[in-house]
């Protein structure tokens, strides 16, 4: 046997401390089997060392709460026998690396952790942060995620329904990949991966193991440097045929009462699938290698129990049952296993052709996996200078809309199919959430996905209280009630203080407005050590907001009508440090606008009650965020293909600060009926004003200047399709 | 009377049955069955679909591996007899390259997966599938990789001859140009019908085309299949 050098220990990602404590648990020297299974479940991708004690204090509990973080993936209730399951998920170091790949996979990867829990998925989103568009490697990592993507859902039969994409040059060499998933289970048929019953059989199912992805899980934990790209072995392979065979089979099995407990085989494969289940089990696990479906001749045990193959489920099974399991899985054509028995040892036991090759005690393992409190240091403030900004109203406007952040993304969205499963009420572009039917019910449910980076890099815990924000904007302005969140949290190297100090204080935001919102985290994911050559990207935590639509015959989009009046609800105080405008000025610096959660409230049940009383002279509404209310107001004109007529009111002095500022918790509410607006708002002390009307073919603001509508849409259209072609 | 059947013949890689079955259900009153690819008998043969998906992964060119089923043996019979057969987006691969249907559905122009609203001009009016549509242009969704038409001039002739072609993408208003077309295909062919007219394939989807949400026109087309049986 080799022995455990100090290099073999540092190339596990494992600290000498963390050497020194696995000799302590097993009270021996490790094998490299054995190192290799600690290196992968003490990983910052598996193990939360250095966010855990930041992460518990998030609120996951709430009324609506079934299932929060911990397991596969978070639970809510949403009425009658219907629970939905979703979570987001990262794969941001391997799609830098193999972009098509990488991403196709962070698909695979979070459909699965939610169909494990007995759901079928029903829709799928994501949100993805890309380099400057200028530099050499944006255009081909930004056609290979999405093509990755699309690809995947589409084949599967799951609707891609939304999302974001953003550019900017702190992600030049580390994209950001986050992939969310949602799906629909009834509340009696939920599974979950606690392992029971000993002497029940350990089944494999899915593709057979391959050499592919070994040690991705550490690779997803450490910086990169200019050679990762040599990393390429480490990304695994996707096959979404495969998953439509799992994802069907697994539907099928669930209906015969035969499963116990059942786990996707994700980051850190069969090691970190196998003793999960058993450690929420308080059980012991014995694995017969020898019986795993490989796809390479001579796999080690080391190589069967890291590999990170995609398209592999692990499951206990009743004894009873396990005939009818290996039918289902041959009539779909599957390779099923048994692989091992649940043992009352608390141990996992590794065989290999009758050998036993590893030995690790479960619960010690799993209790004293490593939680840090890394030091963290709030940098010192920069001082600015701010610039003035000589671009007219209308120079702005155009520039903003034509930049690459807020140019149309039809390019992207067109690669997705949206419409499979027919429940696709609104996809992005026509909502400010993506909007799909509960199948065969009377409601609906709203999906969106959030994160300001800028604000974040400039406040991290204002910044990702605004993300959870304007993600609860977002579900309210189609009518929705805001429901949970799942977060995914990008931020560079936890060992560095500054970036554990933005780590603390986004999830302190989040907290804060989470709490504030009654918007629980049901799951969630961190992805650590996103800088290359000492670089960070800007902190991104990402929110999934999710809520339901109890009729939805009372969904909104962000539909106009011709003669509608367009009224701004929520009060302009003109902020414009770090807004769009500003931006377009090359004004970077400043604080990100102020954030009251009471007011948020408040105004968001206006806005959700009014659009569930008064829905009949309700046309549309739509949230105000990045770029302030007059983008707002152009994104209604180009996505209806309508004119607008813009009229500043009166009492407006400063037509930058009202057209351009980014204050919170707005909304434009677009009705038929001007007058019962005006009195409700008056009665229930909400601010709302006119600030325009539907009408002719020209986007203008009265007395400053009129774009006809087809060149609006053009500009919003031109960046996108001339960046792609060129 | 009892309720007239018909089927829907399921791929490991199918992702549109279930959406299928749903208009059919809807539309046409009638019994509606899943047959799993590996079947060696249609029971309920009324009238049989080929829904969308990716009937094996189709990694290999879209629906080649499909033409080896038992089930679509038996498709193949009971077409030759006459019965209506309707294949859509997938399914229409699978019926050209079971040769049913002429020409082969090449990777769309752009090389990219497209998914949008596409406008149908209806070119043949009096085919047992759209004599119904009562509607010059119809909207229905497409969404696929490979749905570029193409066929040998000689066939492309004969298709026209014969009245063959029943969709052509257009514009709104009915003009077919290239701007229309949103994959390639050869004239814009969207849906075309087999010479002795019981067979079309169609790569936009009726199916997603029935809600109050987007378009309705979906309704109509399976109205006017219902009439059928």
């Amino acid at each position: 046997m080799k022995e455990i050098s100090k290099k073999i220990i540092s190339d596990h990602g494992l600290s000498k401390e963390e050497y020194l404590l696995i000799k302590k648990i097993l009270k021996r020297k490790p094998n490299l089997l054995e190192l290799g299974i600690f290196s992968v479940m003490w990983s910052e991708h598996c193990s939360y060392k250095s966010t855990k004690k930041w992460l518990k204090t998030l609120p996951t509990k709430g009324e609506n709460v079934i299932c929060g973080p911990g397991e596969n993936a978070g639970i809510i209730d949403i009425g009658e026998e219907d629970a939905l399951v979703f979570k987001m998920e990262s794969h941001n170091h391997p799609s830098f690396i193999e972009p098509y790949q990488g991403a196709a996979t962070g698909v695979g990867g979070i459909m699965r952790d939610v169909f494990t829990m007995g759901a079928r998925p029903i829709a799928n989103l994501n949100s993805l942060r890309f380099g400057s568009p200028k530099h050499s490697k944006t255009k081909n990592l930004l056609s290979g995620v999405v093509k990755g993507i699309g690809d995947y859902g589409n084949c599967v039969g799951i609707p891609t329904v939304g999302g974001e994409c953003f550019f900017h040059e702190s992600y030049n060499n580390n994209i950001l990949v986050n992939a969310m998933c949602v799906g629909l289970v009834k509340k009696n048929k939920i599974f979950y991966s606690i392992a029971k019953g000993v002497g029940n059989p350990i089944i494999y199912v899915g593709s057979k193991t391959g050499r592919d992805g070994i040690h991705g899980a550490t690779m997803a934990s450490a910086e990169f440097d200019d050679n990762s790209e040599s990393n390429r072995p480490q990304v695994q392979v996707g096959d979404p045929f495969m998953e439509k065979l799992l994802l069907e089979s697994c539907q099928e099995l669930m209906k015969e009462d035969a499963i116990i407990a059942i786990q996707d085989m994700g980051a850190a494969g069969l090691t970190s699938s196998s003793f999960e289940m058993a450690s929420k089990g308080s059980c012991g696990v014995r694995l017969n290698l020898e019986k795993v479906p490989c796809r390479e001749k001579n796999m080690t045990p080391y190589e069967i129990m890291l590999s990170e193959t995609q398209e592999r489920m692990l499951m206990i099974v009743k004894p009873s049952k396990k005939k009818i399991t290996f039918e289902i899985f041959k009539k779909w054509g599957l390779d099923a296993q048994e692989i091992g028995k649940i043992t009352d040892t608390g141990n996992m036991e590794i065989f290999f052709e009758k050998k036993i090759v590893g030995k690790l005690p479960i619960k010690p393992l799993a209790d004293s996996s490593p939680e840090y409190d890394r030091p963290a240091k709030k940098p010192a403030k920069k001082k600015f200078k701010s610039v003035t900004c000589n671009l007219s109203i209308q120079e702005a406007l155009i520039k903003i809309i034509s930049s690459p952040n807020h140019s149309s993304k039809k390019w992207i969205f067109n690669q997705y199919d949206k419409l499979v499963m027919c429940d696709t009420l609104f996809f992005s572009e026509q909502a400010d959430a993506a909007v799909i039917r509960v199948h065969n019910s009377n409601k609906a449910i709203a999906i969106t996905c959030d994160c300001n980076p800028i604000y974040c890099n400039s406040d991290p815990k204002l910044g990702a209280a605004i993300g959870v924000a304007e993600s609860w904007r977002n579900l309210i302005a189609t009518g929705a009630d805001p429901i949970a969140i799942t977060d995914n949290l990008n931020f560079g190297n936890p060992e560095k203080e500054e970036i554990m100090f933005q780590i603390k204080e986004a999830i302190n935001g989040i907290g804060i407005a989470c709490k504030a919102l009654n918007y629980p985290v049901v799951s969630g994911n961190v992805s650590l050590y996103n800088e290359t050559n000492q670089k960070s990207i800007f902190p991104t935590p990402v929110i999934g907001g999710v809520g339901l639509i109890k009729d939805l015959s009372k969904a909104t989009s962000m539909k106009i009508n011709k003669n509608d009046s367009i009224f701004l609800v929520g009060e302009c105080k003109g902020h414009l440090e770090l807004s769009e405008y500003n931006r377009a000025c090359n004004n970077n610096e400043g604080k990100p606008p102020e954030l009251d959660l009471k007011k948020e409230l408040r105004n968001g049940r206006f806005i959700r009650n009014f659009i569930q009383e008064n829905n009949n002279i309700v046309s549309g509404c739509h949230d105000i965020s990045e770029g302030g209310l007059i983008i707002a107001l152009a994104e209604l004109a180009i996505s209806n293909k309508k004119g607008i007529k813009v009229k500043t009111p009166d009492h407006v002095k400063n037509y930058e600060r009202w057209y351009f500022s980014e204050d919170q918790a707005r909304y434009l509410l677009i009705v038929k009926n001007d007058k019962k607006l005006n009195e409700i708002a008056k009665i229930k002390n909400i601010k709302v004003q006119k600030v325009g009307e539907v009408k002719g073919n020209s986007f203008s603001i009265i007395n400053k200047f009129e774009i006809p509508i087809k060149k609006l849409i053009n500009y919003n259209n031109a960046w996108f399709n001339n960046y792609i072609e060129k | 009377m009892s309720k007239k059947n018909v089927s829907i013949i399921v791929f490991p890689g199918s992702n549109c049955d279930r959406d299928l079955s749903v208009s059919i259900q809807k539309y046409l009153n009638v019994k509606v069955s899943y047959v799993w690819h590996n079947d060696s008998k249609i029971e309920n043969y009324e009238m049989i679909f080929l829904p969308g998906g990716f009937s094996f992964g189709d990694y290999l060119r879209a629906g080649v591996i499909a033409t080896k089923s038992p089930a679509i043996h038996e498709v193949i019979k009971y077409a030759k007899k006459g019965f209506p057969i309707i294949g859509i987006c997938n399914g229409f691969q699978i019926l050209t390259e079971c040769n049913l249907l002429k020409g082969t559905l090449l990777k769309n122009n752009n090389q990219l997966f497209k998914c949008e609203n596409t406008h149908l001009k209806v070119e043949n009016k009096e085919s047992i599938f759209s004599k119904n549509l009562k509607k010059k242009v119809v909207e229905f969704p497409i969404a696929h990789a490979q749905g570029n038409f193409y066929t040998t001039p000689d066939s492309l002739k004969e298709l026209e001859d014969n009245n063959q072609i029943i969709f052509k993408y257009s514009s709104k208003n009915g003009n077919i140009n290239k701007e229309s077309n949103p994959n390639g295909s050869l004239n814009n062919i969207a849906g075309i019908i087999n010479k002795k007219k019981n067979i079309l394939g169609m790569m936009p989807h009726p199916e997603r085309a029935v809600d109050k949400f987007g378009s309705q026109d979906g309704i109509l087309f399976f109205k006017g299949l219902g009439e059928l049986l």
